[in-house]
């Protein structure tokens, strides 16, 4: 009896968010990692170093190619006997496939666990991470997506052993048309040590990017922003923080104008230190940060900037 | 064409909401609730689809206590034709209801199911993908742009990094995320005339459905406080304190 890591992948590396759903994984048993992709023998070569996995399954078919959630769940379900548990991580790609995997085997799904108390007994947020629920599963097999920024990333220096796996039937239901991807020399927001957020203080889109980039760039951290950053157009919304956005835990996160609604902090709550900058004193947000600054952000980061010279 | 828009009943996204004593749940007694945001979007753009003359009828379906109802009129405020509700007492799980919706797809046959793509209070994300999967249809997460043409919807959604886009043949279930409208306020005059929409009441035992809960939730708690720190007096201040103090840069 095993755990099945279903593995999120660009067909040659491994995405960070899967070697921390491996760690959760090795709360419960064993571990096999799922490879599914086209040309993907490197990212299976990856799979294999990652501290912990036993065997690694490799679905290699050109159906793979995009990772259609109709397809990836069909291979799934199809190679699921004598696992007793499926984890994905949390990530859009885990929440896309893996609720249908478990309707099509005909069990209830533990979205985004935060902690494993045992195999069948999980610990998950919930009213966007105001209210923790532990919940035990009674069904044969349980399906789990795992929040990355929960559990440490599983190191390399593994050396499972590799086995072809054949491919499902391509269902034909979904046609990748296109992907737009933010480009960015930043390190990508959910496993960035620093983060450096934005909210509607910054005024506009110019002054967002000319204060905070350099800040961040200053820090090797990444660029987050709030809601209504998003919704005001000054930043496109992959860069969003929060329970409709991304759930980030770094090691320092600075929240420049951004008053700290229940939707923001619900991303962001559990980093190790915050740090707000705001020039209004009665901002939610300081109720949660470590150090607080209130002042104008448009003299406060100039003069942070060049304290950090 | 048919739309099927499922809506939640949840509690109002403003509220602070407290765990109860026994810690067995959270506390919805006296409490403000409203439909689910994500499905607020959702019949607003099954509502702007039948404006567009693209669909012919649009369907609000809520499973719950009897008070779903009053999210149902909410829907058919914004425009939806009519409302079913799946009336029962049980709590209900994303896997129950999902089967409840097949069941109310079997026998409505829509073209388009539009969820929300969570809903506030569970963050379980999951109702719309296996609804999808029970149907065996494709489906679309996640959408900020939904383009129909004949029998084909093209869909953008949010993904990490970015936006992709995707072509689905109908009929198909799609999720709908944040980005993809904003939602119109109801009007009294068609609040009022939500009234006299029809709404049809069933429940699970006639959809021959099973809906007995999967998994137990053991207890309920607040999640570790954090306190507020303190304040600093300017940036030269932050940034010693940062590097000596926290040591985080």
């Amino acid at each position: 009896m095993a755990i099945l890591v279903i593995a999120e992948h660009d067909h040659t590396s491994i995405k960070a968010a899967t070697r921390n759903a491996v760690t959760a994984a090795t709360k419960i048993g064993e571990i096999h990692l799922l490879v599914a992709g086209s040309a993907c023998a490197a990212a299976a070569d990856a799979a294999a170093g990652l501290t912990g996995v036993s065997k690694v399954l490799v679905a290699d078919a050109p159906h793979y190619a995009d990772q259609s959630p109709e397809n990836l769940a069909a291979l799934v379900v199809a190679n699921v006997a004598s696992h007793t548990h499926l984890l994905a991580a949390a990530t859009t790609s885990g929440k896309n496939f893996m609720p249908r995997v478990a309707a099509l085997l005909d069990v209830a799904q533990i979205s985004e666990i935060i902690g494993v108390e045992s195999a069948d007994t999980f610990v998950r947020p919930i009213y966007a991470g105001n209210v923790v629920a532990t919940v035990q599963s009674a069904d044969p097999v349980k399906v789990i997506t795992v929040r990355a920024t929960a559990f440490e990333a599983a190191g390399d220096g593994g050396s499972a052993r590799i086995e072809s796996l054949g491919a499902g039937p391509d269902l034909a239901q979904n046609k990748l048309v296109g992907r737009e991807l933010s480009k960015s020399e930043r390190p990508e927001l959910t496993a960035a040590k620093i983060i450096v957020s934005g909210g509607r203080g910054m005024g506009n889109g110019e002054n967002f990017h000319r204060l905070l980039e350099p800040l961040a760039d200053r820090l090797g951290a990444a660029l987050g922003a709030s809601r209504a950053a998003v919704d005001a157009g000054y930043v496109s919304n992959d860069y969003q923080v929060g329970q409709t956005g991304k759930i980030v835990a770094p090691q320092l996160y600075i929240a420049v104008g951004i008053s700290g609604a229940i939707q923001h902090l619900a991303g962001m709550k559990d980093s190790k230190v915050i740090v707000a900058i705001n020039k209004d004193a009665e901002a939610p947000i300081f109720q949660v940060a470590d150090y607080g600054l209130v002042g104008d952000l448009f003299e406060v980061l100039p003069a942070l900037q060049a304290e950090l010279g | 064409m048919k739309i099927l828009v499922p809506v939640k009943r949840v509690v109002d996204y403003n509220v602070k909401v407290r765990v109860k004593p026994d810690a067995s749940d959270v506390d919805l007694a006296n409490v403000k609730m409203s439909m689910n945001p994500f499905d607020e979007i959702a019949v607003e753009e099954a509502v702007r689809l039948k404006e567009a003359g693209i669909a012919t009828e649009v369907i609000a379906v809520s499973a719950g206590i009897a008070n779903c109802q009053e999210t149902l009129r909410t829907a058919m405020a914004i425009g939806a034709d009519r409302g079913i509700l799946i009336q029962t007492d049980v709590e209900l799980q994303p896997l129950a209801v999902a089967k409840l919706l097949k069941a109310v797809c079997e026998k409505e046959q829509p073209q388009i199911v539009l969820c929300g793509k969570q809903a506030i209070d569970d963050d379980a994300n999951q109702t719309g993908q296996m609804l999808a999967g029970l149907m065996n249809w494709p489906q679309a997460t996640f959408a900020s742009k939904i383009v129909t043409a004949g029998q084909l919807a093209t869909v953008t959604r949010e993904i990490d990094g970015g936006l992709e886009t995707v072509e689905v043949p109908l009929p198909a279930v799609l999720t709908v995320d944040l980005r993809l409208n904003e939602p119109r306020y109801a009007t009294l005059p068609n609040i009022m005339k939500a009234k006299k929409k029809p709404l049809e009441t069933t429940n699970p035992a006639t959809l021959g459905v099973d809906v007995s809960p999967r998994l137990k939730t053991l207890k309920v708690a607040e999640p570790p406080k954090r306190t507020a720190g303190i304040k600093v007096a300017d940036a030269s201040d932050l940034v010693m304190k940062l590097k000596t103090e926290a040591k985080v840069i």
